[in-house]
């Protein structure tokens, strides 16, 4: 059972892993219950394990949480949406013509490194509290690498793809369609695997300001009010739709591209 | 001393240089060379690494412009890549999302052929390669002689002029490389297709060609013109006849001084 517990990238056994996985995790909980429990640390900062998880079945029985988790869930979907529906195309562009990546990566390079939450008060000042306001922040904060993560998926298309493709007839159009779409494609998806986990990690900064609803403005809400089991509820939903988004593209990915895997689809 | 265009000439190479300009410097990696191949001919190029073959065959395909010289097809000025010159490339460069039978008729689907006829021609063409009942596998789940194989078929059911192969079986072991070209003479017999094969093997060229061309150290020139008068059809057995070897003997001297050049140099 310990077999190969220290060879470099030795298989061990499924029981080694998973118990490890579980061991980390049980450590975590166990810090946890010694300092809440064990009174190391004041209630009002760290609360008990079994007051999260009755704050919790709280919030789920009253079903205020749900509107909170709907409307955080819209502005996450939309604003990615938003970021993917522009950015795919514009990166796979880039990736293959030299004109759109000296047009376009410069300023996309340069913008990239802007932190989303910085540009708040200039979408106020545009366009207001609103939802647009909040998807705005989504979309800024996944755009810009999404597309250059595209554009990087697309410039890896073998070489020798498109020029066979072209000796067998293809026309530009035709190559972009039938060629350079294809095999971009799982590298596609999986960027927009990544990049949708990070659309999630910018909604409390989405909702920081200006919002009355979702799970980022709940978090702050209990924040004001003390309530630290609260947040922490809040922040695990997140987590929790962030995983479960992963696993649908996962999934996805799984399906669509049989063809990467020996064993057929 | 060019060459004139000549109608019973399949393809005319006149003249035809090349010079990469790279970060270093300039690079020759091809001197000015002159030859034709004629319909239904089976040409050989025979040479060490480096010393230009693939230039003249990416020149001919269209894929590289040449600094100096032209090159004819069927008495037309080769201006770019199409579908009257098929390409084989070491590689395969299947389209892996593609399967085997999707593969072959590739080039069919971007003409526009009807969905019937080209399940017609891919069943003509995986019986010719001896791969029926692959047409639903995809190239992740074949040997590599399998692949090249489709490659071929790919190239051939898209019905061109001449057909490029580029050191086509290079990547393979010995004994499917053996195989591998008793299938390509009998697919050629039965094609009626004219061949431009590249190869740094001695026995494979003699093997193939109806007539070798044997290129100089970089920078590549032809060097001589061998005829071979082996009679076909031919099988593995004619590689001990005497004519074989005393053929072989002779081009390996040749190719024996232009590989120590290349390698010394
Ligand atoms: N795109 C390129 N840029 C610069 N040099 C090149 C390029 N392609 C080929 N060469 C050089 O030209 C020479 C001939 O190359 P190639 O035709 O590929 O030779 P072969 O196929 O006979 O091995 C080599 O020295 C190679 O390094
Ligand atoms: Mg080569």
């Amino acid at each position: 059972m310990w077999k190969n517990i220290f060879t470099p990238k030795k298989d061990i056994s499924k029981t080694l892993y998973w118990g490890a996985g579980f061991t980390t995790f049980l450590i975590f909980l166990g810090t946890w219950c010694l300092l809440s429990y064990g009174g190391f640390v004041n209630p009002l900062f760290l609360p008990t394990p079994d007051k999260v998880v009755v704050t919790a079945i709280e919030l789920f029985k009253s079903g205020e949480i749900f509107g909170d988790i709907g409307i955080s869930f819209s502005r996450v979907f939309f604003g990615f949406m938003l970021a993917a529906i522009i950015g795919v195309p514009l990166g796979i562009l880039m990736g293959t013509l030299r004109f759109m990546e000296g047009a376009f990566e410069p300023i996309i390079g340069f913008i990239r490194y802007m932190p989303a939450s910085a540009f708040i008060p200039l979408f106020i000042l545009w366009i207001g509290l609103g939802e647009t306001e909040k998807m705005a922040v989504i979309f800024f904060g996944t755009f810009f690498q999404l597309t250059l993560m595209v554009m990087d998926v697309t410039k890896n298309v073998q070489n020798e793809l498109i020029e066979i493709s072209y000796t067998l007839g293809a026309k530009k159009f035709q190559l972009f369609k039938s060629v350079i779409l294809p095999a971009s494609l799982p590298g596609i998806v999986d960027t927009l695997r990544i990049t949708f986990g990070w659309a999630w990690t910018y909604l409390v900064v989405a909702e920081l300001v200006g919002a009355s609803s979702g799970l980022g403005f709940m978090i702050m809400q209990a924040s004001r009010f003390l309530q630290p089991e609260k947040i922490i509820v809040g922040i695990m939903i997140i987590g929790i739709l962030g995983l479960i988004t992963d696993l649908i593209f996962k999934v996805i990915y799984r399906k669509s591209f049989g063809w990467m895997r020996k064993d057929g689809v | 001393m060019g060459y004139n265009v000549n109608a019973q000439h399949k393809l005319v190479i006149d003249q035809v240089g090349k010079v990469f300009t790279t970060k270093s410097g300039e690079v020759v990696a091809l001197d000015r060379t002159s030859f034709s191949v004629n319909e239904g001919e089976f040409v050989t190029i025979l040479g060490p690494s480096g010393c230009g073959k693939s230039t003249i065959l990416r020149v001919v395909a269209g894929l590289e412009e040449p600094t100096t010289g032209q090159v004819f097809m069927d008495g037309k000025k080769v201006i770019g890549p199409g579908p009257d010159r098929g390409m084989v490339f070491q590689s395969y460069s299947l389209y892996p999302w593609l399967t085997v039978e999707e593969n072959i008729v590739f080039g069919l689907k971007l003409k526009g052929i009807s969905k019937k006829e080209r399940k017609d021609i891919a069943k003509h063409y995986l019986q010719l390669i001896g791969l029926e009942g692959f047409d639903k596998h995809y190239p992740i789940q074949l040997s590599g002689g399998m692949k090249q194989r489709v490659a071929i078929a790919r190239a051939l059911a898209n019905d061109p002029e001449i057909l490029l192969m580029d050191e086509p079986f290079g990547a393979l072991d010995a004994q499917t490389r053996a195989i591998m070209q008793e299938i390509l003479l009998k697919v050629w017999e039965e094609s009626k297709k004219t061949i431009l094969f590249i190869t740094h093997d001695v026995e494979e060229s003699i093997f193939l060609g109806d007539s070798v061309y044997v290129m100089t150290a970089r920078p590549g020139r032809l060097k001589q013109n061998i005829k071979v008068p082996l009679p076909r059809p031919r099988d593995y057995q004619v590689k001990s006849s005497k004519e074989f070897l005393t053929l072989k003997s002779e081009l390996l001297e040749l190719i024996r001084e232009e590989s120590l050049k290349a390698v010394t140099s």
